[in-house]
């Protein structure tokens, strides 16, 4: 394979791959706007959701896929609410370190259900989208699997709805209002609980779409979003964790960093040994992001006028 | 006797262990402008937050909102009766669009028809604010995020106009200014309004009654011509 051509097919995958890091970091920044606190249980709630999808498509009712996700999303979104209402709701959300202890806690009681419902055996997920050997286009020498363009493409109609949801609704002027200044939300008749609930249901929704997106390419087991909870983790930081766009654009940056940057780098045989180790990368990022740019690349720096 | 707009009456309130009120008993009749002026740490904004029934306070006692008792409402109840309250610093939404400001202070309101024309009645009153149209408040001056912060709490269609130290770190003449807006506001709008200002000329000026407030209590109370001609209020914040 060329140069050019190999450069292509990294280009192809770092897209796909950074497609689905972006839903989960978009999820991530959602839960973020509304609470200022990062939700550590986000990849595995995704990861639940997958399931949820599983057992419509495959274990119990042998829906059609797109049904099956739908109403895993809607699954999701209901758990999403519950959580927040359970909780959460009662503990001050400007003490960030209990909430933060929680959705910690959260990752760990999901991830052990999954494993005592589904057992750590990775199982194969059905595809929205054709994803045989040769369901593929040929650019240029370099394979364009439809799946990958299909996964971009939820990607993209996924930011179309969340930015009519948040820009065009009540719900979401409530919910901007909300994530820029609660107290003065409450004063203006916001309920403010509700609209922290309506910010976990929009996340736990779309993350789950990330999961089902990428369960059918890495398989559906338990511990499947521990890889990408820490790239969507570095995308949403390095994109800005209050941007929603941001997290997109930096979701497919790490998918591209990781697949051209560590592509090319271990290609060199002094390098090659760093193919064990692909979460350096995200690393990296994360770190220099909080190092010269805390707000990300989009984030907004809070200034006070006195 | 027709029955006040706000009715106070015992209103305690704590902040842990510290009290901050004790017992404070008074009423702002409609159409009415009161104010209620104190020193620093006196309990002006406590009484305003304890009104509202805002988070952090601890408070006892009785509110009533035209005969109603809110005491146990939420926030949100409070405003739905006719409540807006322009928090101190402004309270707007510095990520959101001026626009957007507005529209979310008519969050209660299903009108839309009648919301978009209150919008541009306060894009009037408030001309500088319809060229910031589509510019974040956060971006706004102190002055100008003031009068918006005022037209957010105007766009509920309130009876009852609660005012936390609007002249906050503003400049002499935008204050003057603002203060003609809530005479207009009063007089040609019908709006009640209680205000708590460190600034008392300016407040006794355009106020119909006053109350002083001094370690949460009140120490005085009556006409804003008699307090202005009082010789305690004029030493201590008239600067006479």
């Amino acid at each position: 394979m060329s140069t050019s051509t190999l450069l292509l097919q990294r280009i192809f995958d770092g897209v796909s791959t950074g497609a689905v890091y972006a839903t989960v970091a978009v999820a991530m920044v959602l839960i973020f706007k509304a609470t200022t606190l990062i939700n550590f249980a986000q990849g595995e709630l995704a990861m639940i959701g997958a399931f949820f999808a599983y057992v419509f498509a495959v274990q119990a009712l042998q829906l059609p896929m797109v049904l099956a996700i739908i109403f895993a999303m809607a699954l999701s979104a209901l758990l999403g609410m519950g959580i927040e209402r359970a909780l959460l709701r009662s503990f001050d959300p400007d003490d960030h370190l209990p909430v933060v202890l929680i959705t910690l806690g959260v990752f760990y009681i999901v991830n052990a259900l999954a494993g005592q419902i589904w057992n750590y055996q990775p199982r194969i997920m059905p595809s929205l989208f054709p994803n045989n050997f040769d369901d593929k286009w040929t650019i240029g020498g370099a394979n364009l699997f439809y799946d990958a363009v299909g996964i971009t493409l939820s990607l993209l109609l996924m930011l179309s709805v969340i930015y009519v949801i948040l820009n065009k609704t009540k719900m979401g002027l409530a919910f901007r209002a909300v994530s820029s200044n609660s107290e003065s939300s409450r004063l203006v008749g916001i309920r403010v609980g509700r609209v922290l609930s309506f910010g976990w249901a929009l996340a736990c929704a779309f993350g789950t779409l990330g999961a089902i997106l990428v369960a059918p390419r890495i398989t559906l087991q338990p511990q499947m979003m521990a890889f990408v909870l820490v790239y969507a983790l570095a995308a949403a930081a390095f994109g800005g964790l209050d941007s929603v766009l941001g997290a997109a654009i930096g979701g497919l940056a790490v998918g591209l960093i990781n697949s051209v940057g560590l592509g090319f780098l271990t290609d060199i045989d002094a390098f090659k040994d760093f193919r064990a180790t692909p979460l350096i990368p995200p690393l990296l990022l994360l770190l220099g992001t909080l190092w010269f740019r805390p707000s990300g690349l989009f984030g907004t720096k809070r200034v006070e006028r006195v | 006797m027709t029955t006040p707009t706000l009715r106070v009456s015992n209103l305690e309130a704590s902040y842990g262990q510290i009290d901050v009120l004790r017992g404070l008993n008074f009423e702002v009749g409609e159409g009415e402008v009161v104010v209620v002026l104190g020193a620093n740490g006196s309990g002006k904004t406590t009484t305003l937050r304890s009104i509202c029934n805002m988070p952090i306070v601890d408070s006892s006692g009785t509110i009533e909102v035209d005969g109603v008792d809110v005491s146990n409402a939420d926030t949100g109840s409070i405003v739905a009766r006719g409540l807006a309250h322009v928090p101190q610093g402004r309270g707007t939404f510095p990520e959101l669009s001026t626009y957007d400001n507005l529209m979310i202070g008519a969050y209660v309101r299903k009108d839309r028809k009648a919301i978009e024309e209150d919008i541009t009645r306060w894009f009037d009153m408030f001309p500088v604010l319809k060229e910031r149209r589509n510019q974040t408040a956060g971006s706004l001056s102190g002055g100008e995020q003031q009068m918006l912060a005022v037209s957010r709490a105007l766009m509920s269609r309130p009876k009852l106009l609660l005012l936390d130290e609007p002249s906050l770190g503003l400049a002499p003449i935008i204050i003057e200014n603002l203060f003609d807006t809530f005479s207009r506001l009063n007089s040609e709008e019908g709006v009640t309004m209680l205000i708590v200002e460190q600034n008392a000329n300016l407040a006794l000026n355009i106020a119909d009654r006053g109350y002083v407030l001094e370690a949460g209590e009140i120490a005085l109370a009556g006409d804003a011509e008699k307090l202005k001609n009082d010789p305690a209020v004029q030493e201590a914040y008239l600067g006479a």
